[in-house]
């Protein structure tokens, strides 16, 4: 018989398919994993610390820089939280660019997500396509707030500045295009063989898991919850529009992958209806330009593309918050992590990493 | 808006002298409206409670910016009465800015008297004001904590008025243990999600926020347990919900707390030979360079 030995492994810190800067110290028998270790804090940058020094529309721009693939959502939970309690009532034409921009940077993380999911196990084509239409996606909101990723676009009260002319019949004239493209990637990969055998069956945990671990967003969809803040505690105008929670039972890599890729499609659902329902109007409403929020304590949930993202404020009727704390959609998700791997083969280690859809940016902080 | 406004109302001026009558006359009709919508307004707003209080201060406000717009236009109209041609269209853009300005800085003063005293509301309401919506959870939350648990298990219980009228508990030391494992098996109650929790530091004393979610109930739960500051221990929650590792972790990590029976608790975020904790009010940097 041949000898087998114990070894330590280790993923990253620097690794491309870790996405950033994670590191996880994998104990392998063969090919067999015994244990996997995290170790993250690499890009942790003391965001709420900084915060207790900042004025609330001075703490925007950081938070960019947690989910850099979705910052708008970002942005916005935290303008969330200052107007709900300051109690502050939103322009509608405010609300309805705040939804397009949100949902437009779901569209864009998830490709993102996409794209590189099949370059880590394997596939290099359907990158080149997704990064092609979520540039598009960069483009509009590049015009929109002046900045490629980190967009620093909402204000308490609304959002900085108006869309340009001609935007909003841009973004309609986008959402077929999309429509069409995604069907091309369906014919592209979701049929393939090679990929199908990737990822089915691989990475499962159950519904009772799921919740648990507190996972959240398509990771918890996936083993069927039907939970989508979104639709259940309604926040901003989502419940004016028509959509769907897209769900799946079998809780593995590919029922996450299809989760994310009906969710592009649910959001492009959004985006349309926001587009026809665009109304006029301010887009900021009137609130002092320095803005104290009143003494006490408040957490507020929404969805974004990597799942639940929550601000919690604890003020003192200063200008500062006197703590700021975020609920990290991506921090929660990879507690799951070790247990998934525990005893999977080493081949499948990438594709149960890359099915979470971490940001490290929001993992550390 | 105003502006907008104002803007909009100084290009739709007709030429015509007798147009010009005409509209004196509706501004003037206008005026009165507005005022009287004010009024109204004001004394609605006396009487309404706090959701309708917002939309009738909104009323009002737009009501004193139309008269404000109003206003202004009359004066500039009768002035253009009395001038000739040639100095006509001078006096009417003067008039116009004139009211854009005047109208900008109401609207500004109103939003501004409007806003401090709508933080001053919101912290009134968070102490008295009607009954929540929410009361009946939280009652029902609470007598089966008091009839389970133990009578006194709770220090408090409250709606926080400010957050989305969340059921708040707070917890002794000695019972947060209880009450969270009772809140998590019980099957009524059934919280089975922990959506988030972390530590604050209050500098009075440290406190853990666990915001929990019902799927049967279709509710969240805010669960508090305030500690002594100099000594921050109380129980791991992992046992009952798994996913309270690493924020527990965060918590040890950035203030200190020291949470009993968990798995592996280690400094997450910072580096471990790290002095002291960051978000720790009296916190300070410890560089062995400097």
């Amino acid at each position: 018989m041949l000898r087998t030995e114990e070894m330590l492994l280790n993923v990253g810190p620097q690794h491309p398919s870790t996405h950033g800067v994670f590191r996880l110290v994998i104990k392998i028998d063969g090919e067999i994993i015994k244990e996997a270790t995290p170790v993250i804090g690499y890009l942790h940058r003391g965001t709420e610390k900084l915060a207790e020094n900042l004025q609330y529309t001075q703490i925007i721009p950081y938070t960019d820089r947690l989910d850099y693939l979705a910052a708008m959502t970002n942005n916005y939970v935290l303008c969330h939280a200052v107007e709900t309690m300051m109690g502050v009532e939103i322009p509608e034409r405010a609300e309805y660019l705040r939804v397009i921009a949100m949902e437009l940077g779901r569209v864009a993380s998830h490709l993102v997500w996409w794209g590189t999911y099949l370059l880590d196990i394997g596939a290099t084509s359907p990158f080149l396509y997704a990064f092609r239409e979520r540039e598009m996606i960069v483009n509009l909101l590049t015009e929109l707030s002046g900045a490629r990723l980190t967009f620093n676009y909402m204000r308490v009260g609304g959002v900085k500045w108006d869309a340009p002319e001609d935007w909003i019949a841009k973004v309609a004239e986008f959402v077929p295009y999309m429509r069409e493209q995604l069907a091309g990637y369906h014919e592209l990969v979701t049929g393939n063989e090679i990929f199908v055998n990737r990822v089915k069956g691989v990475g499962i945990y159950t519904k009772e898991e799921a919740l648990q671990y507190s996972l959240s967003g398509a990771n918890l969809r996936c083993t069927g919850v039907k939970w989508d803040l979104r639709k259940n505690e309604p926040y901003s105008i989502y419940d004016r529009f028509t959509f769907e929670v897209p769900t799946r039972e079998e809780g593995d890599a590919f029922s996450r992958y299809h989760c994310r890729m009906e969710e592009i499609e649910e959001s492009l659902k959004i985006i349309e209806q926001a587009v026809e329902q665009f109304p006029e109007g301010p887009v900021l409403a009137k609130v002092p330009k320095i803005i104290k929020v009143p003494k006490g304590e408040a957490f507020v949930r929404i969805e974004s593309p990597r799942g639940e993202i929550g601000c919690y404020i604890a003020s003192e009727g200063k200008k500062e918050p006197y703590r700021l704390k975020f609920r990290r959609p991506s921090f929660y998700n990879l507690q799951i992590l070790p247990k998934l791997l525990e005893g999977e083969n080493m081949a499948n280690l990438i594709t149960i990493l890359g099915a979470i859809d971490i940001v490290l940016g929001e993992v550390d902080g | 808006m105003a502006k907008k406004q104002a803007k909009a109302e100084a290009a739709e001026k007709p030429e015509g002298e007798v147009d010009i009558a005409k509209q004196k006359a509706e501004a003037a009709a206008k005026a009165k409206a507005a005022a009287l919508a004010k009024k109204q307004a004001k004394a609605e707003a006396a009487e309404k409670p706090e959701g309708e209080v917002d939309i009738a201060k909104q009323k009002a406000a737009a009501a004193a910016k139309a008269k404000a717009a109003a206003l202004a236009r009359k004066r500039s109209k009768a002035e253009a009465a009395e001038k000739p041609e040639g100095e006509m269209e001078i006096a009417k853009q003067k008039a116009a800015a004139a009211a854009k300005a005047k109208a900008a800085a109401k609207a500004k003063a109103a939003a501004a008297a409007k806003n401090r005293a709508a933080v001053q509301e919101r912290e009134e309401v968070n102490t008295h004001s009607e009954i929540s919506p929410n009361q009946s959870k939280l009652d029902q939350i609470v007598s089966a904590i008091e009839s389970h648990v133990g009578q006194g298990a709770l220090l408090e219980h409250y709606i926080n008025r400010l957050s989305k009228d969340v059921p708040t508990l707070v917890a002794n030391p000695d019972t947060y243990f209880s009450i969270a494992k009772f809140l998590r098996y019980d099957e009524q109650l059934d919280f089975s999600y922990l959506s988030e929790l972390h530590g604050t530091d209050f500098e009075s004393h440290m406190e853990i926020y666990v915001h929990l979610h019902s799927f049967k109930m279709n509710q969240s739960v805010a669960l508090k347990v305030k500690l002594d500051r100099d000594t921050p221990v109380i129980p791991s929650l992992v046992p009952l919900w798994s996913g309270a590792n690493w924020p527990e972790c965060e918590a040890y990590d950035l203030l200190g707390i020291t949470f009993n029976e968990h798995p592996d608790l280690k400094r997450i975020l910072l580096g471990d030979d790290w002095k002291g904790y960051p978000l720790r009010k009296d916190y300070e940097p410890y560089d062995v360079e400097v």
